[in-house]
């Protein structure tokens, strides 16, 4: 049987993490469906018939679905769900939002943030904030996943010909009501799919401080994030939180400044190809997971990086 | 004869909370990698649950909530995280006792069990466990139940029968307005959790626990995954400390190669 994909989007373009989960579902079966939900989708739709791996997309379109409530999302997914073998969301806060739900309503248990797949029934996740790996296996009639974007890469979004079908709504009496979403707007890459983060700790002090590392992020063409500890201080929006309660991400670079690294932290990037650590405190747990430790005043040395790189810009232009 | 009728408005909140191993300790894969070390290593409420006691207490302190209740579900020792949530304000406490350790979609069948019972307005939780991070209980839970679900909460506010949240969400803050009764899922940064003071932790070892065996609740417990092995994650290289911002840089671009 087929694998279903729930898209996540904004009712105009897929987020990446969409593009991350139907690679894990392509590792499964072949044949990858892709259900989108949500309001005046049409061309939302029609744009996702050309992802390389998709063989049918399926739309409910609704004015109700404009915000993803679970409680209205969950019930239409579940009665899809019943002619597939196994129902993917990426483990972003709509998955995790959602899919439980959906495991409620079929009595099946969810198996959350997949780093790994080696066949259809069988998954690997970390627990324990990443300080253990699990193997688990599961077989049931329905089997519904989570994936860890980070952990597997997006495909392709064009030179596929999926056929489109539209599935009926299905209204459910829902006592929540949508208020508002306070969106950060930034011209910067996604944290959760950035080539290179830099991330800012305690050790920035203030939120004024942070325009250091937006602008060594800007000059690296980086998504910026930030420990947990930088956004319980006020510093930064919690949506730049890295760690185990906050995004998971595994770039080419991280580059973190001013983090001491705990374990939580450690958590959300140890997975990076390269890391950098800048701290001025030589014993901070961070230097033990950096490919690169540079012990200095991140005061100094950031202004320094932000020089030097432009330096080497003018060298290759 | 005239009689006046005083109608008490109930507000019952009750409080799931997980035993696990303490967040700073340094977690050991067992030597046959069946599991983790769970034997003779601290153990704590679970974090963000101490977010959902806090938050409960306070209702209670605003006079918004008339009782509080904390549930544990597990073994027997799990009474001390029951403890410690009336150390910390909590009235009474529940402990469902069960040997084998619980699926997500199972202990939110024991909660809907006990929820019945108790008929709480309220029902509060940490996001999720820091063991086995699945994230996925009050979810369930609210959909078995069939009422509004509210998760990664940072703010709450009840006024009258309306209950205002704030989510934490990959883009930033949702806000949704919602009645009870209500399943919501706490985030670290709901509140600052308080610590027990002496008094309280003595005062809290005379507040009333009852305890229930898991079998006389009539639910289908049984784990639908099974754990083929637990590793150790893949362990980093040693690297390198560089002596200034010059070498770091050319490091990156002629070794590393990522800028």
């Amino acid at each position: 049987m087929a694998v279903l994909v729930i898209a996540e989007h904004d009712n105009q373009v897929l987020k990446t993490s969409t593009l991350n989960t139907i690679t894990a579902a392509q590792k499964i079966n072949n044949e990858v469906h892709l259900i989108i939900l949500g309001k005046d989708i049409q061309t939302l739709s029609d744009t996702s018939k050309s992802i390389h791996l998709l063989s049918k997309v399926l739309k409910c379109d609704n004015e109700k679905l404009e915000n993803f409530l679970p409680e209205i999302l969950a019930p239409i997914i579940a009665k899809t769900a019943l002619s597939y073998s196994h129902v993917i969301a990426p483990a972003s806060t709509f998955g995790k939002n959602l899919l439980p739900r959906i495991s409620a309503l079929l009595d099946t248990t969810q198996v959350s943030d997949i780093i790994g797949i080696e066949n259809e029934n069988t998954f690997i996740r970390p627990i324990y904030a990443g300080n253990a790996i699990s193997h688990v296996q599961t077989n049931q009639e329905i089997n519904l996943l989570t994936i860890r974007p980070s952990s597997f890469e997006k495909c392709e979004n064009s030179g596929g010909e999926a056929t489109l079908e539209e599935i009926t709504f299905i209204d459910s009496e829902v006592k929540t009501h949508f208020v508002s979403k306070e969106v950060s707007k930034s011209d910067r890459p996604e944290l959760g799919s950035a080539r290179i983060v830099v991330s800012g700790g305690r050790g920035l002090e203030n939120s004024d401080n942070f325009k250091l590392l937006y602008d060594l992020a800007d000059k690296l063409n980086a998504a910026v994030g930030a420990s947990r500890a930088a956004v319980d201080s006020g510093y930064i929006g919690n949506e730049y939180q890295v760690g185990q309660t906050g995004k998971m991400v595994a770039p080419e670079l991280y580059i973190a400044v001013g983090i001491s690294g705990a374990i939580q932290h450690l958590a959300g990037m140890k997975e990076s190809k390269v890391i950098v650590a800048i701290n001025k405190d030589l014993e901070a747990p961070i230097f033990n997971v950096a490919d690169y430790g540079l012990s200095s005043d991140l005061f100094q040395a950031i202004p320094e990086i932000i020089k030097e790189l432009d330096l080497l810009n003018q060298i290759d232009s | 004869m005239k009689l006046v009728y005083f109608i008490e408005i109930q507000m019952k909140v009750l409080v799931a909370v997980k035993r696990v191993v303490d967040y700073k300790v340094q977690i050991r894969v067992k030597s046959d990698n069946s599991g983790v070390e769970t034997q003779n290593v601290k153990m704590s409420v679970n974090p963000p649950d101490e977010n959902a006691i806090e938050e409960a207490v306070k209702l209670k302190e605003q006079g918004i909530a008339t009782e509080t209740i904390a549930i544990s579900i597990g073994e027997e020792k799990c009474q001390d995280v029951l403890r410690t949530s009336m150390a910390m304000g909590i009235d009474r406490s529940i402990l469902v006792k069960s040997q084998n350790s619980l699926e997500p979609l199972a202990v939110a069948k024991t909660l809907k069990k006990i929820i019945e019972k108790e008929k709480p307005d309220l029902v509060l939780m940490g996001k999720q466990a820091i063991d086995d991070d699945s994230n996925q209980t009050g979810q369930i839970l609210s959909a078995l139940l069939n009422w509004p679900q509210g998760c990664f909460i940072s703010s709450l506010k009840i006024e009258d029968k309306k209950v205002l949240i704030s989510r934490e969400v990959d883009e930033g803050i949702e806000k949704l307005e919602t009645s009870l009764p209500a399943v919501l899922t706490c985030d670290l940064r709901l509140n600052t959790p308080r610590f027990a003071s002496l008094p309280n932790i003595m005062k809290a070892k005379k507040k009333p626990l009852e305890a229930i065996e898991i079998e006389t609740l009539d639910i289908d417990i049984e784990p639908k995954i099974k754990t083929l092995k637990v590793i150790d994650p893949p362990t980093r290289k040693a690297g390198v400390m560089v002596k200034d911002v010059k070498e770091l840089v050319q490091k990156l671009k002629n070794e590393a190669k990522v800028i």
